[in-house]
């Protein structure tokens, strides 16, 4: 019985930091900014409760249209981020020797030593009109003209894998090192081929992972700000850009508020969608048997 | 560890906290918010050397954050807050982050008259005058003299034969400077919304027929700079400042004020409301404005201080620059952003929205 209590009382004290942390820094501030979201301005610091920031944004098609955008470009990064992760998680996973497995998960991990910031501005020093690829291309005599390959959707998308890849690199690697090697020996002394193999063995058993890796990147992503904002042009609009916007220069927190709900609303919602239509549960995800 | 350790360890930490305790009692802090351009390390360490006992910590800005964080602490965290000149008024109406300044503490006998009587017209709310003038300067059109020698107003900007070779940071000012450049006046429109909203639909379909003219839309100085240096842009919207401090590297790069009137703002000092050093605050100000400071601080932001003569105060290749820019037509010609009303902001913000959205 006295060792019951002293092992609940450890788990409480034990989860007592998380509680905290989740309570006062994610759940508190994310029902206030519910509270703002729900506040129309009627005139300097006077407000009444209604849903006019919602409303304003269904009525208005810039907003929905960016929100959407966003979505499909996070899904795209997610997805490209998955076929450039896997191979490199596999290698390092299952064909790099034991030793050096460490190292090559260490340079993994080098491009996050430095902020988001410089490595966006690397970006932009290596595709600017003036920049280096776009001198390297003419000395060889591949263009004739300087090239501008920055300011547009497609660099976004690059940056963007870029940022993230690490971040669907490693709950792969960690799956995949759980995989018994037997098991892929097993498959092919059966007669399957390579494909089989892959597509029956290590899809599945990798799922997890992939899910895991799907949802950090897809979250992260949708919710990014430096690179879209350094790497895009005239056209390109990203949500959190609006967020920006609306809360610094135009002074509408309300509106900014309802975006922040938006935002985190909508992208569970693709969260959710995923899972469903990949037949997966989160749990599965976090808990392995 | 060994007892006679622990205790020499437990007492040293004593001691140290002690010290510390003490040494941020004695020395007073100064938390200044302000521009990239207007804390040079120089200058920051010129005033710790005459007052010993008080300590300045910057953080840079701009007026869309200043706002920002004062509102979120109602006045609160900063001890100097540097505004521009038409972004008080209406945020002390409605937020009320600033108290009224002191003026008998302020020499305000060094500073350029009319600029401290726009400024004290401007943010004067109930009688409190809630800032005072630093630095000022303008708005217009950058160029590469050998590339575009004709580009004289805000229009050339959406040019045909400079197409994707210029620039623009989308924000109000670019609204404004082509409003005049279209003949209309939106400070005087600003009395009355519907006449304004008219204004910036025109505006508005003007910058998006323009988009296809523009390269790229920059954010910050260094943007600008690095699209000017590298010759990708060469007719672009700019600060004079910015202009003036790339003349120097590259000496085909003018500044030219838009022949409807260069946009002039000026930024000042205010003291947020729950600021806790306004001694330290008043000293800093009055530091700021000697002339061997002007200078120091203008060969950083390249800007002119809000100071009689400050023209003469400017380093001397900036000083160079700055006359062959300006005739005294242009400088007859000057147009000082006018004081924002509420409801502006958001009018102007939806415009934007729609140019950064429309794909052309």
């Amino acid at each position: 019985m006295l060792q019951k209590d002293a092992q609940r009382l450890s788990l409480l004290l034990l989860l007592t930091p998380f509680l905290l942390w989740i309570l006062l820094l994610v759940v508190l501030p994310q029902l206030g900014i519910v509270g703002i979201s729900l506040r129309e301005k009627v005139g300097p610091r006077q407000f009444t409760f209604g849903l006019a920031n919602y409303l304003a944004f269904v009525q208005e098609p810039i907003y929905w249209n960016t929100l959407l955008r966003t979505a499909v470009m996070s899904i795209l990064v997610t997805f490209l981020a998955l076929l450039v992760g896997f191979p490199v998680a596999y290698y390092i996973a299952k064909i790099a020797p034991y030793r050096s497995q460490t190292a090559l998960f260490l340079l993994c991990l080098v491009p996050l030593w430095v902020s988001d910031l410089v490595r966006a501005f690397g970006w932009i020093v290596l595709l600017r009109e003036t920049g280096l690829i776009s001198g390297a291309l003419q000395a060889i005599g591949i263009i004739k003209g300087p090239i501008e390959l920055l300011y547009n959707d497609a660099t976004v998308v690059v940056g963007l894998v870029y940022t993230v890849v690490l971040f669907m690199i490693v709950p792969l690697v960690s799956t995949l090192n759980g995989m018994d090697n037997s098991l892929l020996e097993a498959g092919h002394n059966l007669g399957g081929s390579r494909i089989t193999v892959f597509r029956r063995i290590v899809v599945p058993y990798a799922m997890p992972g992939i899910v895991a890796g799907c949802i950090i990147v897809f979250m992260m992503t949708a919710g990014s700000y430096l690179t879209p904002i350094l790497l895009g042009g005239k056209n390109s609009m990203w949500f959190t850009e609006q967020i920006y916007d609306q809360f610094i220069t135009r002074y509408n927190w309300e509106s900014g508020a309802t975006f922040g709900v938006l935002l985190l609303a909508f992208t569970s919602f693709v969260v959710w969608l995923g899972l469903r239509l990949t037949g997966q549960k989160l749990a599965t995800t976090v808990a392995k048997d | 560890m060994t007892k006679p350790g622990l205790k020499y360890f437990l007492a040293s930490a004593l001691g140290a906290t002690f010290l510390i305790g003490t040494a941020s009692a004695q020395a007073e802090t100064l938390r200044l918010l302000t521009w990239g351009s207007y804390a040079p390390e120089k200058v920051i360490e010129l005033f710790e050397k005459k007052y010993p006992d008080i300590k300045v910590q910057v953080t840079f800005s701009n007026n869309e954050e200043m706002i920002a964080k004062l509102r979120a602490t109602g006045g609160a965290g900063y001890d100097v807050a540097q505004p521009s000149h038409d972004r008080i008024s209406a945020v002390q109406k409605e937020y009320g982050i600033y108290k009224p300044m002191d003026l008998s503490k302020i020499n305000t006998g060094v500073m350029a008259p009319n600029l401290l009587d726009a400024v004290k017209a401007n943010t004067t709310i109930d009688g409190g005058v809630y800032a005072v003038p630093h630095h000022w300067g303008t708005s217009g059109i950058m160029v590469d003299k050998t590339k575009a020698p004709n580009a004289k107003g805000w229009a050339d900007l959406c040019d045909p034969q400079y197409k994707g070779r210029t620039s623009m940071r989308l924000r109000r000012t670019i609204l404004l400077g082509t409003a005049f450049s279209l003949g209309k006046d939106p400070f005087a429109a600003y009395a009355n919304l519907g006449e304004y909203q008219k204004i910036l639909d025109e505006v508005t379909a003007k910058l998006i027929a323009c988009k296809s003219n523009i390269k790229a839309y920059w954010n910050s100085g260094d943007d600008l700079s690095a699209l000017m240096l590298s010759g990708e842009v060469v007719v672009s919207e700019t600060w004079d400042s910015t202009a003036y401090k790339l003349a120097g590297q590259n000496s085909n790069i003018l500044y030219v004020p838009p022949s409807t009137g260069a946009l002039t703002w000026i930024d000042t000092f205010a003291l947020p409301k729950k600021g806790e050093a306004d001694a330290a605050a008043y000293k800093w100000i009055n530091f700021v404005l000697q002339p061997e400071i002007v200078t120091l601080m203008s060969a950083k932001s390249g800007s002119m201080a809000a100071v009689k003569g400050a023209i003469d105060l400017l380093p001397d290749d900036k000083k160079a620059a700055a006359k062959a820019a300006f005739t005294d037509k242009d400088l007859a010609n000057l147009k000082f952003f006018a004081n924002i009303p509420p409801g502006i902001e958001d009018m102007e913000g939806k415009a934007l929205e729609r140019i950064k959205a429309a794909s052309n």
